[in-house]
Formats: C-alpha cells, structure tokens, sequence
C-alpha cells in the first residue's frame, strides 16, 4: 500500500515536472524542472530496491550533468536563451504534439496487447558485494570490459570536449 | 502490494514522449538536449522495472542502466562543449541561426 502510494507521488511528481520542463519559456527553469524529472526518476530506483542505481542517479545526473548544463547555460549569453516559446512556430507545436501523440498510441497499443508475466520477488536489495564482482569480474555476467571501455570514453569525452570548446589560435 | 510492471511502462512512455514532444518543439540547443536527458530517463526506468520485476533474478537491467548514466553523461558534456564552440562561431544557440557546417 504504502509503495503504490509512493508510486502515484513519484509519477505525478515526474510527469509534472516532464511536462513543466518542456513548455516553460525560460530555460533556467527548464533545468531546474529537468533536475526534479531526475530527482524523480532516482525516488523509482529506491521504490525497486535499486539502492545502488538510485545513488549513482543523483550523483551523476542531477550533481554533474546538471551542473554542467547551469555553467553552459551561464557562458551562453542569457539574452538569446529567454523568451524560448516566441520562437516556436504554432504549426511547429502541433506537428510535435502529434508526432509524439501518435507514438503513444502505438505504445500504448502494444502494451494494452502485450501480456507480462510479473514474477513474485523476494523485495531485497542487491547486495554491494555482488554489484563490486559483478563490475569487474571477467566472468559469465560480469562486466569489466563495459566497465573498463566506460572509463576509457569518458576520458575520451574529456579531451574531447576540451579541445573542441577550447579557443582557436588566430591562424 | 506489488505494483503491477504495465504502470512503470506507463510512466516511462509518458515520459518518453513528453521527450520527444520537446526535442521537435524546441529550436534552442541546450533545451533540445534536456529534451534528450529526458528520453534516456524514461529508457533507464524501463531497464530497470524490466530487470526487477520480470526477470528478478539477473541483474543485467541494472548494469546496463547504470552503464547508459554513465555514457549518457559523457554525451552532454561532449555536447555542452560542441553548444558552446557553435555559440562562439554563430552567436546564437538556435538551430535555425546555424546554416552550413563548415565556414
């Protein structure tokens, strides 16, 4: 009982704060509404017992991604980023809200179509020590060449990003 | 009380769509990249409700959502960056001020 509840607040927290996040005109409160979508989304990992993930959620998403979408936004001049909606054609408008209003349907359809065998779950948590071997062991189910190549292209993302935001020599 | 998975699919798709809803509707570059994190979130609930509750006893739901944070917050830093270097050239971050890729 208590977790359908939590579930009915996280949705409509989460769907709320989507639906704010993609109409308001300004875009600081787009980011703050987007931080509260990920705030949301890491509330559901607690909810399926994913403590792991709903921590990794909040670091990584809503302290670093979203951090550095408030330092882009500040190095953007402000001037061309407010007024967001003046800019959206009304044909515009309508042609997104169909196009996503038609891909729901379809969904929805499969969904409605698609029976789903929910199987009886012990409700524990995944153990540190299993997600600590599971990281990076070279086993069956075991992931350390993901795990290894994340940390590469991360590295790779860095440079990269530096040396595309950097400033050119006048040459 | 187990909540049924077809509700965590609802809000996923919900979610999803109200993504793809703002990345057509938006003509600014930093919001259509909210836009993005938006859908990778709804995708990341669905790993993860798939992997508790359908198939509770792996965990690959779980890796592959942590692994799609991670790869996912390499991909708006890149972004940002390649945002700003196009804010320098054009002087303006709307999709439409950007004409030509090279000049």
């Amino acid at each position: 009982m208590a977790n359908t509840v939590m579930f009915i607040i996280l949705a409509v927290f989460i769907i709320g704060s989507a639906l704010m996040c993609v109409t308001t005109k300004k875009i600081m409160r787009a980011v703050t509404y987007m931080l509260f979508v990920l705030f949301g989304v890491a509330g559901i990992y607690f909810l399926l017992d994913y403590t792991f993930l709903g921590a990794a959620q909040i670091a990584v998403y809503a302290g670093g991604v979203t951090m550095v979408f408030v330092f882009a936004i500040q190095l953007v001049s402000k001037r061309t980023l407010q007024g967001l909606e003046k800019r959206v054609k009304a044909s515009k408008m309508v042609t997104g809200a169909l196009a996503a209003l038609a891909g729901l349907a379809v969904v929805t359809l499969i969904l409605v179509k698609t029976g789903f065998m929910t199987q009886e779950i012990t409700g524990v948590e995944v153990p540190m020590k299993e997600i600590g071997t599971a990281l990076v062991g070279s086993g069956k189910y075991q992931y350390v060449l993901p795990f290894e190549f994340i940390s590469v292209f991360l590295l790779a993302c860095i440079i990269g990003g530096l040396v595309v935001a950097r400033k050119e020599d006048k040459a | 009380m187990m909540i049924p998975v077809e509700c965590y699919f609802a809000l996923s798709a919900l979610l999803f769509f109200i993504g793809v809803y703002g990345f057509t509707t938006r003509r600014n570059l930093i919001a259509m990249l909210i836009s993005v994190e938006l859908i990778l979130n709804a995708v990341d609930i669905n790993f993860a409700a798939i992997n508790r509750l359908l198939y509770p006893n792996g965990n690959e739901g779980m890796f592959m959502t942590l692994f799609v944070i991670g790869v996912a917050a390499a991909e708006s830093a890149v972004a940002i960056s390649i945002i700003i270097n196009v804010y320098r050239k054009f002087k303006s971050d709307s999709v439409d001020a950007i004409q030509n890729m090279k000049r």
